[in-house]
């Protein structure tokens, strides 16, 4: 029954979505009205069809209704209830359904807030969402059909991956992951648009910039989830492996981030619009690269899903976006006429280019790195892998230098400068710079790329906070009260460019705090006795015994570790071997003691059956929950950035309102 | 200050020089960036080999960085409750390499398992591990004792790398 409803619907969403598609691009060429109103109910129809079909498919699960084919594959009886509502993104043919459930949101939600703005372009973006949307559901309807009747239904099935049960991480982070691959649907449609009508207004600009915005602090926030996990499970003590999948998360964060700051410099001076169309499209192809690599099997991972026979269609899928998207580049991109120019090369947006330069430069070497081995693989049949040393000689000289350019950019007033000007605002800072690397040299830090970050660092962060702190100051020299004019500079008029420096001051905090805990930590692998002990740092950890447990749904075998520090008894760690029925081989969690400081991390290598010995992985990592927090902060800054509001005036600052990029958008709003 | 420019042809003649420069200036940045990621990916290629293959390799088998798969031959381990000392050897359906490692290996690591040894193979005839995994993945079946793994499961095995547990240096 749930499998024929299933199957029902999804067809249905296939027929909506295709046709929507067809009569969106009909209407767009014709500037049809009638047809965009058509187009839109479409689309909301899409939505609820996939809405429903979700939903279909959690009630089987939640049912155990082993007729269906998907709830066969990972339900199980004896898991709890939200393992079993997770597990529809725990293996391929229900995170495809996911997908098709998000996209639909998506839509909707994006059809619904530009209902009744941007009308030359919307039948269009909506016709590229609703295209998008009918090659998911073909996949859901044909290749990946979670929704297949199970002839001979099994009385239980065998559960989702245990790996997804074994940490929370595992079960937040796809969703994000979700969330901001499928968001990237939705500025690729309205750059399509605008390559299509060959225009692109500066109106047009704000909602592209949010639909960018949203799945950018999705992605942002789910890489890091990834690496987080990573670190929290898989025991090696490291969080970023440079693995083709963690890769494939990070590719269209790059793109999607230097299009968010080409699209600064299009609103303030009416350039690069050709170029952030580009990034937008190349960011949504990335993201259908990232799928084809995570969920075709070519890459054997704990992403992954085995015996899948999508590859081949979604290698289709993403080679007609690329032939689609660099046939209209190609022929539409000079259409896109420059409305301003850049004056000078040390100036804001000079930095601005050069930001997009190393991003694209950033982008391209992960994408080398990572397709490299499948092209070689593919022409002459050799396997290899590109080791983790490429990646980091490539990256960290990239990473360094968007330090910076966070430092230097933000301080460089737009425009042409006269050498004054740039002398006062970039001498300052290096009090800052100057200060950060002394404290990271005092610390211990002696790695020369660590101490350049240091500096760099500093040197960023004075100016974050001076910008900050700025307009501030400007109003209460007006007489407004201190919180008056925090709340006035910050949230109310300024609020955009208070949220991108807010996003700057996270991003100073994870590369420095990457920059930290990679040069300086320190490792050690011990073999204790019951009883005996072993120091690392000032820490010093006594092995007390191992115990077992008996979990719903695995078996634990802990060993308990007593960590005193410079003597004293803080906490017994417990890092564990979880045994799950369904799983040959158990899966190590190691324990990890957090200070903002560093962390202090157990992990188990080994342990004999008797319980007497244990073999450890000791390591202490510092800074590492930086990472974590800073990301958040991040998140928050372009969850301010984006919040809707009254009046799209107030995103510009008042001093600068002599550009005729921003009178022009004024004169719009 | 967005002066379009009172001659049109002028102006047109001029931007079409600076966007000439400009694709002139990305080209070389590009072709120069190729190149060092290119000479960057030769030097720090993984190749995966199963025994066989190192075997077959003969000269070319030394000092290059490899990943080799197999299964840890029954018997064969030395030193395993040691922090230092680890040795083993791995084998597929037709070869055989002994191999030398330091540090826990991880707890999974047993007679009869697929590993993953990273490193690189020594003039002295073993191979000496830095990294050593061993398969975690649900999906990865083990083989049955006694039977060797054939070369699409080893395959299976060398591209894992998540789904491994591991004692990297």
């Amino acid at each position: 029954m749930n499998a024929t409803l299933g199957r029902f619907l999804i067809l249905g969403s296939l027929l909506v979505s295709t046709t929507g598609a067809v009569l969106g691009f009909a209407a767009g060429a014709k500037r049809s009205r009638e047809g965009l109103k058509w187009t839109q109910r479409f689309a909301y129809a899409f939505a609820a069809l996939m809405v429903v079909a979700t939903a279909v498919m959690e009630k089987a699960l939640i049912t155990h209704d082993f007729s269906v084919s998907y709830v066969a594959q990972v339900g199980s009886l004896s898991t709890p209830l939200w393992v079993t509502i997770v597990s529809l993104w725990s293996s391929l043919e229900g995170s495809i359904l996911f997908w098709g459930f998000v996209l639909g949101l998506y839509i909707a939600a994006a059809t619904f807030l530009t209902r009744k703005d941007h009308e030359e372009y919307m039948a269009y973006s909506i016709a590229t969402w609703l295209a998008c949307a009918s090659f998911f559901s073909f996949l859901i309807a044909g290749p990946a059909s979670p929704f297949l009747s199970v002839a001979m239904p099994p009385t239980d099935g065998p559960g989702p991956n245990p790996l997804l049960q074994n940490h929370v991480l595992m079960i937040i982070h796809p969703p994000f992951l979700y969330l901001g691959y499928v968001g990237m649907t939705i500025p690729f449609g309205f750059a399509t648009a605008a390559l299509l009508r060959g225009r692109l207004g500066l109106a047009f600009l704000k909602p592209m910039r949010t639909a960018l915005m949203l799945p950018w602090i999705f992605l942002t926030i789910a890489i890091m989830l990834g690496g987080w996990w990573a670190y929290e499970v898989l025991g090696w003590g490291g969080y970023w492996a440079w693995d083709p999948v963690e890769n494939a998360s990070l590719l269209p964060w790059l793109t999607a981030t230097a299009a968010l700051h080409s699209a600064v410099v299009m609103e303030r001076r009416g350039v690069l619009k050709g170029w952030t169309v580009t990034l937008i499209q190349g960011s949504f192809l990335l993201t259908i690269l990232g799928t084809f690599m995570t969920r075709s099997g070519v890459f054997n991972s704990v992403h992954s899903f085995t015996q899948s026979s999508i590859g081949p269609t979604i290698l289709v899928f993403l080679a007609a976006v690329l032939l689609g998207s660099v046939a209209l580049l190609a022929t539409r991109i000079d259409s896109l006429e420059a409305e301003g120019r850049i004056d000078g090369a040390v100036s804001r947006e000079g930095m601005f280019l050069l930001n997009n330069l190393l991003f694209v430069l950033f982008t391209f070497t992960v994408l080398i790195g990572t397709v490299f081995p499948l092209v070689v693989e593919a022409l002459r049949g050799k396997q290899m892998s590109v080791g983790r040393p490429y990646f980091d000689s490539m990256v960290v000289p990239v990473g360094t230098a968007l330090v910076f350019l966070l430092g230097v950019g933000p301080a460089l007033p737009w425009g042409r400068a006269s050498k004054e000007q740039v002398r006062r605002s970039l001498l300052p800072p290096l009090i800052g710079a100057a200060l950060v690397g002394i404290i990271g040299y005092a610390l211990g830090a002696r790695n020369a790329w660590t101490l350049l970050t240091l500096v760099f660092g500093g040197y960023a962060a004075q100016v974050t906070l001076a910008e900050m702190w700025k307009p501030v100051v400007q109003r209460m020299k007006r007489g407004d009260s201190l919180v008056t004019a925090t709340v006035q500079a910050q949230f109310k008029r300024g609020r955009r460019r208070f949220a991108s420096y807010i996003i700057h001051a996270g991003a100073v905090i994870v590369i420095v705090a990457i920059a930290v805990s990679s040069t300086t930590r320190t490792q050690r692998e011990v073999s204790l006795a019951r009883g005996q002990s072993a120091s690392i740092g000032a820490y010093t950890l006594t092995f007390l015994g191992t115990e077992t447990r008996n979990e719903p749904n695995r078996v634990a075998t802990i060993a308990r570790v007593a960590v005193a520090k410079d003597g004293k008894q803080i906490e017994v760690v417990e890092p564990r071997m979880n045994q799950y029925a369904t799983m040959r081989e158990p899966i190590g969690t190691p324990a990890v003691h957090s200070t903002l400081a560093g962390d202090l991390y157990v992990s188990i290598m080994n342990l004999d059956g008797s319980g007497e010995n244990a073999g450890l992985l000791l390591l202490i990592t510092p800074m590492v929950s930086w990472i974590w927090i800073a990301v958040l902060l991040m998140g928050v800054g372009g969850v301010i950035a984006i919040i809707p509001t009254r009046s799209a005036v107030t995103v510009l600052e008042p001093q600068d309102s002599a550009a005729p990029a921003v009178a022009e958008t004024a004169a719009l709003t | 200050m967005s002066n379009v420019a009172s001659n049109p042809t002028a102006s047109a003649a001029m931007r079409r020089q600076t966007r000439l420069f400009m694709v002139g200036a990305f080209a070389v940045a590009a072709i120069a960036f190729m190149v060092i990621a290119a000479g960057g990916i030769n030097k720090n290629l993984v190749y995966y080999w199963t025994p066989t293959d190192l075997h077959a390799a003969g000269d070319k088998a030394y000092g290059a960085s490899i990943r080799l798969g197999g299964m840890v031959v029954p018997g064969s381990i030395r030193n395993r409750s040691g922090v230092s000392g680890l040795e083993f050897d791995v084998k597929d359906a037709t070869g055989m390499v002994h191999v030398k490692s330091n540090g826990v290996p991880p707890q999974m690591f047993r007679e009869n398992i697929g590993v993953v040894v990273e490193g690189t193979m020594t003039r002295a005839g073993y191979f000496q591990c830095n990294r050593l995994m061993v398969s975690h993945n649900n999906q990865y079946k083990a083989p049955k004792a006694g039977h060797p793994m054939n070369k699409e499961e080893l395959k299976k095995l060398m591209q894992s790398t998540e789904g491994l547990s591991d004692s990297s240096k």
